[in-house]
């Protein structure tokens, strides 16, 4: 029981660590160096996630999943399902409340490139892609690596969200955090206990593991 | 112009410009004003001069299309970059032109090569290596290839940064004052290899400063832009000897500009004499190039000329020189002298010293100048 929960939920903390990758590096990158005059309007929106509770995160994701809503019966044209109370309804809800972990430090460690190095890549001949890969991504890595470690251990320790969302379906969107609370609600300390411990030791791993490379940080950054 | 970096661009005869931009003015507070200058460079040296806040880096950064003029139009040869009328606005990476910033901008996280060979990711590894090799040769660099910026000294770090903008073969260049934290011998050193390089490729050269020094020492062509307008354009000769404008007086602050030729260069003292034309009268002056047997200009002010009225001793300047007073005359509180000592040097004096040595027309006395006092000009 234990280790389908702990598989369920590093599944469920890489894919949205990934997916989170793949929305925060472009999104991160357009922080950084757009001049666009409603910026300030989408960073709000960024920085949501950290002040709502994660119960209104959770119930308006889940009444936009819904059957009656929109996106939701989209949804069910396509697939014949529904989001709700699935895998995959975790998974979006799961990037939209770890998308700050992962866009603030990307945006904040592309924004102190020196804006210098961009056009002098750019009098090079280099394209925008072309600078963006060569001079913004590899001096920005470590709020990279900050940004995907962030989303990957927030998703592993999130418990509201996934609550609203997935309901506790063992298997389907049963996380260790909801098996620990399901575990004290029926008085099983020890196993409540066991299940903790582990996320506790997963997370502090993981946390070790970011600073230990962060304080070698030009060889992470440069040596490949 | 070629514009994917397969090929070398080649070398344009003629940039035109014609750039007008609303700037903001210079700090917090600055009154805003409108840059409109309209010129054309050909290939060689081409000085932007003017103090700072003049609106020059603008000018530079319209050209590398690094900022967007409010209106104008910019051409190279007949490729046109920028065309407000025409909608045209070539992107920066596709405009071929070198530039050199104030801060270099090395990518720090690339060794020496690396940064050299950024420029070329079109050519295959053969062809990129070859042309490494070749331009950290003529720039004296070979050796740090394999070092990071960081690892460097600050006047290979200026090595690296030109190589890494000429080794694309821009169809012009631009310098933004990328000399003005060096050392003199180490600077004529390096304007002597981008000489040698451009002797070669005969690009545009605009090359932006506010020191008076590097007018005199690289310009064929100076223009003096003020407060976002062009005041002046000619040969440093020229636009010095009409100093109608303040910054124009700043450039042409020498009262004493002599002709002569180097005799001797003597490097590791980092200086060398030149005697004057038409006189047996040798000055030791500054290092600023290496080879000899060339024509120089010496300029000196007048407020830094001493006077003896005895043959001095014990002085640490090496500039003494024998004359005597032709004329004497007093302007406000400066007293002019001009002194005869096969050339005629002008010397200002206080009313006190005057009075104090006794001088009239036909003293006898001796011109003391440091060697720092005077300075090369061309």
């Amino acid at each position: 029981m234990i280790l389908q929960a702990l598989s369920l939920t590093l599944r469920l903390a890489v894919l949205v660590s990934v997916i989170l990758m793949a929305i925060g590096l472009p999104l991160g990158y357009w922080l950084a160096s757009s001049r666009c005059r409603w910026k300030f309007v989408v960073e709000a929106i960024v920085s949501l996630p950290i002040v709502l509770p994660p119960t209104v995160l959770g119930f308006y994701v889940l009444v936009a999943i819904g059957p009656l809503s929109p996106l939701g019966r989209w949804y069910h044209s396509i697939t014949g399902g529904s989001l709700a109370f699935t895998f995959r309804g975790l998974v979006l809800g799961s990037i939209l409340y770890s998308l700050p972990f992962a866009v603030q430090p990307i945006a904040a460690s592309f924004a102190s490139v020196d804006r210098k190095l961009l056009e002098a890549s750019s009098t090079l001949g280099a394209s925008r892609w072309r600078t963006f890969w060569r001079i913004v991504f590899p001096l920005g890595f470590p709020g990279v690596l900050t940004g995907f470690v962030l989303s990957f251990a927030h998703t592993l320790g999130e418990f509201g969200v996934v609550l609203m969302i997935g309901g506790n379906i063992p298997g389907a969107t049963q996380t260790v955090s909801i098996l620990i609370y399901d575990q004290v609600q029926s008085l099983n300390y020890a196993i409540a206990n066991r299940t903790a411990l582990l996320l506790l030791l997963l997370c502090f791993g993981l946390l070790t593991l970011l600073y230990g490379l962060r304080r070698r940080g030009r060889w992470v950054l440069w040596g490949w | 112009m070629v514009v994917n970096g397969s090929e070398s661009a080649v070398p344009a005869h003629e940039v035109s410009i014609h750039v007008q931009k609303r700037l903001p003015g210079a700090g917090n507070g600055g009154t805003p004003f409108q840059l409109d200058v309209r010129f054309t460079i050909a290939a060689g040296f081409t000085i932007l001069f003017g103090t700072s806040g003049a609106g020059k880096t603008t000018v530079l950064d319209c050209i590398a299309g690094l900022q967007k003029p409010n209106s104008g139009r910019i051409s190279v040869d007949n490729v046109t970059l920028f065309d407000s009328a025409k909608g045209i606005d070539l992107p920066a990476c596709r405009r071929h032109i070198g530039y050199l910033f104030q801060t270099l901008a090395l990518f720090p996280h690339m060794t020496v090569r690396q940064n050299i060979d950024y420029g070329l990711s079109a050519l295959d590894r053969r062809e990129r290596d070859g042309r490494t090799s070749q331009i950290a040769e003529s720039f004296g660099i070979s050796g740090l290839c394999d070092r990071r910026p960081s690892a460097i000294s600050g006047g290979e770090r200026q090595r690296v940064a030109l190589a890494r903008a000429l080794v694309t073969r821009p169809c012009a260049l631009l310098l933004d004052e990328p000399l003005t934290a060096l050392d003199a011998v180490t600077k004529t050193r390096i304007l002597e290899d981008l000489r040698r390089w451009n002797d070669r490729h005969a690009v545009p050269i605009l090359y932006v400063t506010h020191q008076r020094e590097e007018v005199y020492a690289l310009g064929n062509r100076v223009m003096v832009l003020e407060a976002g307008k062009l005041i002046a354009d000619g040969t440093p000769h020229q636009v010095l000897t009409r100093p109608q404008f303040e910054s124009v007086a700043q450039l042409a602050g020498f009262e004493n500009i002599v002709e002569g030729s180097v005799v001797a260069s003597h490097p590791e003292q980092g200086t060398m004499t030149c005697r004057i034309t038409g006189t047996s009268v040798c000055l030791e002056v500054p290092l600023s190039r290496v080879d000899t047997e060339r024509p120089v200009r010496v300029g000196v002010r007048a407020g830094d000329i001493l006077v003896a009225t005895s043959p001095p001793q014990g002085l640490s300047a090496r500039n003494v020189i024998a004359g005597s007073i032709v004329s004497l005359r007093q302007q406000d509180v400066t007293v002019i002298a001009e002194v005869d000592c096969g050339t005629t040097f002008v010397v200002h004096l206080t009313p006190g010293a005057r009075n104090s040595l006794g001088l009239k027309v036909g003293t006898q006395l001796w011109l003391v100048a440091k060697t720092y006092s005077c300075h090369i000009l061309q």
